[in-house]
């Protein structure tokens, strides 16, 4: 009975830390965030309960909001896809022997080692300019030169094609679950005379499920919260014509540069629960198409 | 013979070719940081400049004010080093307690923790600012560096799955020999997850070193900014058109980043394809 005892005491000496700070800084502030969304609130005076007003105001009132939330799906729902297609064909290219690959990998990867930094933000502002290289290449092609930063539509892409960008990662993780499949499935279906686009479906496709899924997840949720290229692009602002006005940018814009504490606490909610949503959608969807090797197929 | 060696050097074209045009803006940016600011756009089809100049670098090493690059450095460093030390010693503790320790409650916190890891920051940014201000602790390191101590889901996680993979009956025998559980800890677990503490040293330099929104939630003086914010001052003064020492400062804050990855490149590699870190 002692030793029991003793065990729980080891136990929460060493998850002790996480405990504390997760009481601290995420269990309080959560519902200190849920009672600010109740109520107006400028950091100066006291918050003022108005029930459900912020969020009535979101989806009735504010067409910034709506417009916001819309350009978030787009660049989520474009982007992430993309993004993924791309990490899958470049590692189904690299899982070969050749030994040529350990550079390569090196290479594709960098992109997203960087890519979240100030620099290659900066970077993207410049090569997207009007005399910027994206352009250059465009005239290069015979095709008119597009005006990024005056088109919202074109300076989105500009955030999705910066997103896509970045496929290295998702990559690396696609890489390892390739490498993880045993070749002999794959020289079975040639000995059964299966194509490359049957064996792609049949075998890679199923066997990569579960890593499709993770990646699916993560970069679904990470993409949602996207704020440091929105906001050194578009230099704080989100335009032009709010066209890089992406969520995360709105509400920090809403609760640091006009002090709607209440609002944008309102929209952190919105988002929370967005996020949930379609993190259980992936998840719902994922008994249609994940394969689990020890669950012996679908 | 002939059609596969052609078929091996088509392949390292496209690949080899399609690897250069994704990297080609770096290039560029590089390249830029020594050209003259004003043929910066006039020359942006060239990559080589002329005339080759590095005064970019010295001209964006002054920084602006009273304050030069190497303050925004050193004040980063030391950011990036408080939170490492924090997550080294917290994340350890707190991967040990839930991969090792049979204790009442154990599944419920792993539970929480594997949710926090969902967690939009945004949701905890309004209130944790109106805490820290509360403190007073608004314009300094305390509020982006203080909860580093108190653990970080990924890392924990990533530390657990580790410490899963070592075999028991080395902990074991270290209580046979007379170590209490901290010993087993400290003397057993703690040298043998150094691959992973690696890991986690590598990402927590990583993400650190690139946080952009902390800072600008939290540090108001230019004595105490860092590298991030200072690129945004950068940009914010870019009606100056100073473009080359914006440049050519962005390369030096990359500088680290590069270096870090490649002495530590298997530590990453493994760390994002084994745990699914994004990088």
């Amino acid at each position: 009975m002692q030793s029991h005892m003793k065990q729980n005491l080891w136990g929460y000496f060493f998850i002790g830390p996480f405990i504390i700070g997760f009481l601290s800084f995420t269990i309080i502030p959560i519902f200190a965030s849920l009672y600010f969304s109740f109520t107006s609130y400028n950091l100066f005076n006291a918050p003022q309960w108005i029930g459900l007003d912020n969020f009535r105001k979101m989806f009735t009132e504010d067409p910034r909001y709506i417009h916001s939330l819309k350009i978030t799906f787009v660049y989520v729902f474009v982007g992430v896809p993309l993004r993924l297609g791309f990490a899958l064909i470049v590692a189904m290219l690299l899982n070969t022997a050749s030994r040529a690959v350990g550079l390569y990998r090196t290479l594709y990867y960098l992109p997203s080692l960087i890519g979240g930094s100030v620099a290659v933000a900066i970077m993207w502002r410049n090569i997207f300019g009007d005399e910027g290289i994206v352009n250059l290449a465009l005239m290069s092609m015979g095709i008119d030169p597009v005006r990024w930063f005056g088109d919202p539509g074109a300076a989105l892409w500009m955030l999705i094609f910066l997103s896509v960008w970045q496929f290295g990662s998702s990559m690396l993780i696609f890489l390892a679950g390739l490498k993880s499949i045993p070749q002999s499935y794959y020289e079975a279906a040639s000995v059964d005379g299966a194509s490359f686009f049957q064996k792609f479906f049949t075998i890679t496709i199923p066997m990569l499920s579960p890593v499709i899924l993770f990646n699916a997840i993560m970069q679904t949720i990470a993409a949602f919260m996207t704020f440091v290229p929105a906001f050194i692009i578009s230099k704080g602002t989100g335009g032009p014509l709010d066209g890089t006005l992406l969520y995360s940018l709105y509400l920090f814009k809403q609760g640091f540069e006009f002090f709607h504490m209440g609002y944008a606490s309102a929209m952190a909610w919105v988002m929370l629960i967005i996020i949930a949503i379609l993190t259980s959608l992936i998840f719902l969807s994922s008994k249609y198409w994940v394969h689990y090797e020890s669950e012996g197929g679908r | 013979m002939k059609a596969k060696y052609f078929k091996k050097l088509s392949y390292h074209i496209i690949v080899g070719g399609f690897a250069i045009l994704l990297l080609y803006p770096v290039f560029w940016l590089l390249m830029s940081s020594f050209k003259v600011s004003e043929q910066i756009f006039i020359t942006a089809d060239s990559l080589i400049p002329n005339p080759f100049i590095i005064s970019n670098y010295a001209q964006g090493w002054e920084g602006f004010g009273d304050y030069g690059f190497g303050v925004f450095i050193k004040n980063t460093a030391v950011f990036v080093i408080l939170v490492l030390i924090g997550h080294l010693i917290s994340c350890s503790l707190i991967a040990f307690g839930f991969a090792r320790l049979q204790f009442v409650g154990r599944r419920f916190w792993f539970a929480i923790m594997i949710m926090t890891l969902m967690l939009p920051y945004e949701v905890v940014m309004i209130p944790q600012y109106i805490i820290f201000a509360q403190l007073d602790w608004l314009n300094s390191l305390k509020p982006l560096v203080v909860p580093a101590y108190f653990g970080h889901p990924f890392f924990i996680f990533l530390l657990v799955q580790f410490i899963r993979t070592i075999p028991r009956e080395l902990d074991e025998a270290a209580i046979i020999d007379g170590c209490n559980t901290f010993g087993v800890y400290s003397r057993i677990i703690l040298p043998l997850i150094v691959p992973a503490l690696a890991t986690t040293s590598i990402f927590t330099f990583y993400w650190t070193w690139d946080n952009l929104l902390g800072p600008v939630l939290y540090l108001n003086s230019p004595s105490k900014y860092t590298v991030s914010m200072a690129l945004n001052m950068f940009l914010s003064n870019e009606t100056v058109s100073n473009w080359g020492a914006m440049f050519a400062m962005s390369i030096v804050s990359l500088i680290p980043v590069f270096i870090v990855f490649f002495i530590f490149q298997r530590y990453v590699v493994e760390g994002i394809s084994t745990s699914g870190l994004k990088g």
